[in-house]
């Protein structure tokens, strides 16, 4: 029997006229949707792929490595639904992506690197295969106390505690959020993955059962409040953990900092540097947090905030969203997103790229290297430049 | 035989060259209405050079080659009609020069209306070019190479009056320069006072070789711009109007349109202007000469001046989202329109046919003509949109397009980035002395009929 493939919006799939706004950035400065940047193909833009679904729903194409390598290199970066021009239509532009990749979860035809991103999270509850009572070792020796009702629960997520420069980023914020006098504890080897990539590259089961345990985990310990190091973490609690009965007051680590410090209450030794701020898509574009982090920034006597061409609505994604930091669907040639946002802050004359997501700050820690410009730009998280200027 | 596609790679690398299901699939179409066909393999390069030595395999081998920008002419021009290769342009999209004090630009052949938008914002902020309100994806060249229209055209003409110098790969795999470019370093001028080559490339679709520079000219960016609306139940006073309006040679563009929907605009003819200025002394010195050019019309209750009020933002954006966005009228992701090139004082006539023909047929119908060249012509839009999901809905557009152009021709109308059935029509009523020297022209520039093939077939 033939497969019958079928999508939850399969019935507005033919809306999208292709007209590429969702390729550019508002002010149409360069290509915006970086796996077409990366790919150079139309194929690989919102409205290829949109094309693309609907000619496979029909039957015109089969499911074939290259459409899942299509689907999949997507970022999830949320560029075309800011500029789709189409206002009934651009808000399900993610969810038919996200549908259409969940269909190749089930008919088990995805890449790779995405099966064995989703067997890693199964199975040792991390990407990284790493047992789980590492994963509060990033903390260790620095007195974080584990959560029993402080304000706020710390989550790190699995970036923050496995990866080498995400534990760098945790042990930064942790510090500084202990410096500043926030009320918080950690789950450290009881933290579990919080399911937003899993969710964005499909598959909807394991997603359900990472988000319910972790409902139940934070309720239990009468978590009411969420700080996370990472915005995908907060996306997904934010956006989806509600509709699964887990209403939590989520916000990024960010806007704890800059409420701690707004008004003057704490002030910080001067930095003279330059520095450009690289928007999260996931904090920036998809949750409209943007102002936060600058306002911190800019609470540094000395450092000079300079912005990049393409900047808050109109960032360019480092290329680790969907999933890419880990199944790096999309690649890492000259254009891939990292190196050209890299290539970018340079241009801006700033000696710091800072960031704000542990993802980000891989990614484009690897894009520096790539590009051979370690000399020339250091990409620092906001809490690490902090820690560099000092509280005064 | 030779292996085509190795061959390709060896040209492209790994990355320029697909020849996969979903490639082919999806660049065997175009948004419009009319049916795919597959080409056997998609190239996208980055350098001339590149562009040089397919075309040269391409001319060898005798394989079709269409080159693309976006593919939104919407007719169908991108199709590869006969097989073979299509060529995606758009990773050539370096802005090459801006000369500010000669006001041009030279851009490779794929770089988009946007782009060059942005850079001129960034870097030269005196200057603009004449920009279409086609999505910014489009790219420059593809709009030369069809006489596209922007919002200076009114002022200067068609934006392919606005070239100052092409650089073209002939079929023959030649690279051509065209005008001041072929006798040294600047790009002032397509032809004049040589012998003006350009037109053996301007219009032609892309079937006499490939642009892999274009040369176009830029203009003073006024600080200020405004638009304002006339509005009349009268048809025919339509031209009379734009005749009022051209005559006080300040405006920088007039569109005339109607449309059925929103219901508020039903029945009436829309006239905006767009005028600009470096002082508001200046742009209020220019809306009173509008005001009192239309006085009459206004006096014998014929018109008036409509507040733009909510919609001037949406008016003064460049390009306009909102027509783009005539697509999803009926939920449903397409549009596609004829827009031949026609006298002002046919406005009428060709009004009435709009309705007509949406009434004959049942689909949704929206126009907007653009004046050209300070009246000599207009470019007179007919769209309809249709749901992609509904096929005969697209068979009966389709329908109403071929006869609109009918329609035209039998004017005396020059139709516009016609399709392969709308140029053959057009072919069939030129004259005969004028089919022979296109054949002139196109058998000797393309011997082997590699380019678009299956568009402006004059052989
Ligand atoms: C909403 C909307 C609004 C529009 N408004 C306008 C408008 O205001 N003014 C206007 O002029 N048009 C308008 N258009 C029509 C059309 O989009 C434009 O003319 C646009 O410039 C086409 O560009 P493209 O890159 O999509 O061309 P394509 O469809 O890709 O190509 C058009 C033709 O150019 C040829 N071509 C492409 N690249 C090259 C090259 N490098 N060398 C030689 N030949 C080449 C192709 O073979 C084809 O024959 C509009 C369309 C839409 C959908």
């Amino acid at each position: 029997m033939a497969y019958v493939r079928s999508i939850e919006h399969a019935d507005i799939v033919h809306r999208c006229f292709r007209c590429g706004y969702c390729k550019f950035p508002s002010d149409y400065v360069d290509f915006n949707c970086p796996s077409h940047k990366a790919f150079g193909w139309d194929t690989f833009s919102s409205g290829g792929r949109m094309w693309l679904i609907r000619a496979w729903l029909s039957g015109e194409i089969e499911t074939s490595p290259r459409f899942a390598q299509i689907l999949f290199s997507c970022v999830a970066c949320g560029n075309c639904e800011a500029q789709c021009v189409y206002p009934r239509f651009k808000d399900f532009l993610l969810n038919i992506f996200e549908e259409t990749k969940s269909e190749l979860v089930d008919e088990g035809k995805i890449p790779p690197t995405v099966r064995d991103y989703f067997k890693a999270i199964t199975v040792n509850g991390n990407p990284y295969k790493l047992p789980q009572d590492k994963r509060g070792e990033w903390s260790e020796g620095m007195g974080i106390e584990e959560f029993s009702g402080q304000e706020y629960l710390f989550y790190v997520g699995c970036v923050g505690s496995y990866d080498e420069v995400g534990r760098e980023m945790a042990r930064s914020v942790g510090k500084l959020l202990k410096d500043l006098g926030v009320s918080f504890g950690i789950l450290g080897a009881e933290e579990t993955c919080d399911g937003n990539e899993v969710k964005v590259l499909g598959e909807k089961g394991l997603f359900t059962a990472l988000a319910e345990e972790n409902i139940i985990k934070f309720k239990a310990k009468g978590v009411k409040k969420i700080v996370t190091l990472d915005p995908h973490a907060l996306n997904v609690f934010r956006r989806e953990y509600p509709k699964l009965g887990g209403a939590f007051q989520v916000r990024h680590y960010t806007e704890v900092v800059a409420d701690a410090i707004g008004g003057g209450r704490t002030s910080f030794g001067p930095l003279k540097t330059r520095v450009t701020y690289h928007d999260p898509c996931y904090l920036g574009r998809r949750n409209l947090i943007f102002e936060p982090p600058r306002e911190v920034l800019r609470a540094v006597p000395g450092l000079d905030l300079v912005e990049m061409r393409r900047w808050a609505v109109d960032s360019f994604c480092c290329g680790g969203g969907g999933g890419n930091f880990f199944t790096d669907v999309i690649g890492t040639g000259e254009q891939s997103p990292a190196r050209v946002r890299v290539r970018e802050a340079l241009e801006t004359g700033a000696e710091v790229l800072a960031v704000a997501c542990p993802q980000c700050a891989k990614m484009l820690v690897d894009g520096v290297k790539a590009e051979g410009i370690e000399d020339r730009l250091e990409v620092m998280d906001i809490a690490q430049l902090l820690s560099r200027a000092g509280l005064a | 035989m030779k292996d085509i596609l190795r061959s390709l790679v060896d040209i492209l690398g790994e990355r320029g060259v697909s020849n996969a299901a979903e490639e082919l699939w999806f660049y065997a179409r175009d948004p419009g209405v009319l049916e795919a066909h597959f080409p056997d393999y998609v190239v996208a390069p980055e350098t001339t050079e590149q562009v040089r030595q397919v075309v040269r395999l391409a001319n060898e081998e005798k394989i079709p080659i269409v080159p693309m920008g976006n593919g939104m002419a919407l007719t169908g021009l991108v199709i590869p009609l006969k097989g073979g290769i299509v060529m995606d342009m758009k990773r050539m999209n370096r802005i090459l020069e801006v000369n500010e004090k000669a006001r041009y630009a030279v851009v490779e052949g794929g770089t988009s209306q946007g782009a060059l938008k942005a850079y001129l914002q960034d870097h030269h902020p005196q200057l603009r070019h004449s920009l279409p309100d086609a999505p910014p994806t489009t790219t420059i060249a593809a709009n030369v190479s069809l006489h596209g229209q922007g919002r200076l055209t009114q002022q200067y003409g068609f934006n392919s009056d606005m070239v100052t110098g092409l650089e073209v790969v002939l079929p023959t795999g030649e690279v051509c320069k065209i005008g001041s470019p072929s006798l040294g370093p600047y790009w002032f001028s397509k032809g004049p006072t040589l012998p003006d080559l350009s037109g053996l490339f301007l219009g032609w679709l892309g079937t006499t070789g490939i642009f892999t520079k274009v040369g176009l000219k830029l203009y003073p960016n006024k600080k200020i711009r405004d638009v304002e609306i006339f509005v009349t139940d009268r048809v025919d006073l339509v031209p009379d109007i734009i005749y009022k309006l051209t005559h006080l040679e300040m405006l920088e563009d007039i569109n005339a349109w109607f449309q059925p929907r929103p219901l508020m605009f039903k029945d009436n003819y829309h006239i905006t202007m767009y005028f600009t200025g470096d002082t508001e002394e200046e742009v209020e010195f220019k809306r009173k000469m509008i005001w009192d050019s239309l006085e009459e019309f206004i006096v014998t209750k014929d018109g008036g001046f409509m507040g733009v009020g909510y919609m001037k933002p949406m008016l003064l954006e460049m390009p306009q989202r909102g027509i783009a966005a005539f697509a999803d009228v009926p939920r449903g992701g397409g549009f596609e329109y004829s827009g031949p090139i026609t006298l002002i004082e046919h406005y009428p006539d060709y009004a009435l046919k709009v309705m007509e023909l949406a009434e004959k047929y049942e689909v949704i119908y929206s126009s907007a003509a653009r004046v050209v060249s300070g009246g000599h012509s207009m470019m007179f839009s007919i769209s309809f949109a249709f749901n992609r999901a509904d096929a005969a809905m697209m068979e009966r557009v389709k329908k109403a397009l071929d006869e609109a152009t009918e329609f035209a021709l039998e004017k005396g109308g020059i139709p516009w980035k016609p399709n392969y059935k709308e140029q053959r029509m057009t072919l069939e009523k030129l004259d005969p002395n004028t089919l022979k020297l296109l054949q002139m022209v196109k058998r000797n520039l393309d011997p082997n009929g590699i380019m678009n093939p299956g568009n402006w077939e004059v052989s």
